[in-house]
């Protein structure tokens, strides 16, 4: 088996922002003085002068961002998850969601693979917060490649967008030929036994989960679901109608977010059985992030676990 | 200031006083206190200072206008509809369902308002982001604001100031709207931020003081203001109610709507205002 290559999604975040630098010049970067960690920093290395650091005031970069939005201009503002959804989430909402403003949110070390850090910067809440702004479009990359992707057609969007991105370096799921479009979920392999919708890191973890059910004649379906908002639910509806069982995946609580989402769409027009998968309520804690992926349960042995749930439930 | 300029800028500002009151006697509810004492500022900025066209709304090198202290959409809305922005008939549509004039200023649907705001403090940070973008795209406007005086108890107001004077914001001008008062009482009982100019100051800004129903002084100070390398802060002492006898100084109309009764004694007094300039 060759080496599988990992990279961090924020890494794909900060160099694809540079290479757009080179691109065009109607666009300004903000940071709240982490830009070294959410890797802006490659951005005002490369462009200091469309780069500016709003000190550790997430709540005025925000609605800077709207100001700068409502003068017909492209904005991107970075921080942690944490900050840029949970400390300006008001902002985020009143300064940007309400006039509906073209502003690119970048939040990095999201969910609990930050870390050693701890709680307090552990953030499994932000795709429950800014799944309620009206308007929202929510990303979360599964991987390198399409982190970068991502970011490039962010950039073509109307309205604010919350891209979502991690600090652990995760393996490249995904080659050069993939496809992402904003709002469309991608089947990843084909089976009619139960699906596994998954978001970010989790999608590798479903792949492999793919594997180990195969081993024992489960046929499960594979979907990434790196949109979150707007949800994907054609793909949902179709699945949830030709597989019968659905479990979701996700590096987030599990009130709020995906499995939410998927909940939503499911209840509302073809009732099966939803399993969650995802952090259970619960604040995280200092430790290294594998070790803590596997304490949390976000493996793909885990999701096995829940596919057998959701198949047990199935009629 | 031209003494019949001056006239006309009054007459104009006693019809936005009575455009406040009609809206807001209409809607049941809104906020006259606020609005009544910043219709001087308004009226100046909209009909002397700002570089705008009613006619060309959206012109991306028009000044900006951010209505920090959002609760005063009724002044902004009388002073956009005098200056021609949209009728002055739609003003009693205020708070209305179905109306454009949302109980707080909404810059998708109203004309001439070029930011939302509502929620204190975040309306500075905005225009905040509109100068760093009028200077770093090179498109050369000036940006107004005005905020209250219980407004910057929130500290997302000293954020912003912080970043205006780091940045050097010369193109930023905050009118402090220091009416005394706030919902729950005095700006002193309840939490002061006082001394206002200081504390400004201390953060790097330029202020000058004035009495904010003072044409000549706005002028001044704008005229000044222009000749300052870092952002300005105007410091206007005025009275919360001006124009309508019961409301000035009188905190229960911060945000509360007269009756039908107390309708028609405002509306006397503001109509024998306007028609001594007759």
């Amino acid at each position: 088996m060759s080496e599988v290559k990992t990279i961090a999604t924020r890494v794909g975040f900060g160099e694809t922002l540079m290479e757009l630098g080179a691109e065009r010049d109607d666009f300004i970067v903000m940071d709240a003085d982490l830009a070294a960690a959410t890797q802006t920093g490659k951005f005002k290395k490369a462009y200091p002068d469309r780069f500016y650091n709003c000190g550790i005031a997430e709540q005025n970069m925000v609605s800077i961002a709207a100001g700068i939005a409502a003068t017909g201009k492209k904005v991107v503002v970075s921080s942690f998850a944490m900050f840029a959804a949970g400390r300006a989430f008001e902002q985020v909402r009143n300064s940007v969601g309400y006039p509906h403003l073209n502003v690119i949110i970048g939040a990095t070390h999201a969910g609990i693979s930050v870390g050693e850090d701890g709680a307090t910067h552990q953030c499994n809440e932000d795709i429950a917060l800014m799944r309620t702004i009206p308007g929202m479009t929510i990303i979360n990359p599964a991987d390198d490649t399409e982190a970068r992707l991502a970011v490039r057609a962010a950039f073509e969007c109307d309205g604010p967008v919350y891209m979502r991105f991690g600090r652990l370096a995760v393996p490249v799921v995904f080659d050069e030929t993939y496809k992402f479009q904003i709002g469309k979920g991608v089947e990843l392999r084909e089976g009619n036994d139960v699906t596994i919708i998954a978001t970010g890191l989790m999608v590798k973890e479903a792949l492999e989960a793919y594997d180990l059910l195969k081993a024992e004649g489960i046929n499960a379906r594979i979907i990434n679901m790196a949109t979150i908002k707007p949800i994907d639910r054609d793909i949902i509806i179709k699945a949830a109608k030709e597989t019968g069982a659905i479990v979701t995946a996700e590096e987030h609580s599990v009130i709020g977010g995906l499995g939410s989402a998927v909940s939503e769409v499911v209840c509302e027009t073809t009732p099966v059985p939803v399993v969650k998968l995802g952090v259970y309520d619960v604040f995280g804690h200092s430790g290294p992030a594998v070790k803590l992926l596997d304490e949390f349960g976000l493996r793909a042995v885990n999701i096995v676990e829940k596919a057998k749930e959701a198949l047990a439930l199935k009629k | 200031m031209d003494a019949n300029f001056k006239r006309q800028l009054e007459k104009i500002a006693c019809k936005v006083r009575i455009g406040i009151i009609e809206g807001v006697h209409a809607a049941r509810a809104g906020h006259p206190g606020g609005s009544l004492s910043i219709a001087e500022m308004l009226t100046y900025l909209y009909f002397k200072e700002m570089n705008i066209d009613p006619q060309d709304p959206k012109n991306p090198k028009r000044d900006r206008f951010v209505l920090s202290k959002g609760h005063a959409a009724p002044a902004l809305y009388a002073t956009l509809a005098q200056r021609g922005y949209f009728s002055p008939d739609e003003l009693i549509t205020l708070r209305q369902i179905g109306s454009r004039l949302q109980g707080h200023p909404d810059m998708k649907n109203i004309p001439g308002v070029d930011m939302s705001t509502g929620s204190l403090g975040q309306g500075i940070s905005t225009a905040v982001g509109m100068a760093l973008s009028s200077k770093h795209f090179g498109d050369n406007y000036n940006v107004y604001t005005i905020l209250g005086d219980g407004e910057i108890e929130e500290g997302q107001v000293w954020e912003a100031a912080m970043f205006a004077a780091n940045k050097k914001l010369s193109n930023l001008t905050a009118f402090i709207d220091l009416n005394n008062l706030q919902i729950d009482g005095t700006i002193d009982e309840v939490n002061s931020a006082k001394p206002v100019d200081k504390k400004f100051e201390a953060f790097g800004w330029h202020t000058i003081t004035i009495d904010g129903h003072d044409y000549d002084a706005i002028e001044a100070a704008l005229a000044e203001a222009k000749t300052i390398d870092k952002p300005v802060a105007i410091i206007a002492n005025t009275i919360k109610g001006k124009g309508v006898s019961y409301m000035e100084n009188a905190v229960n109309w911060h945000g509360a709507a007269p009756n039908d009764e107390l309708f028609a004694v405002a509306m006397e007094e503001l109509t024998a205002a306007l028609a001594a300039f007759n």
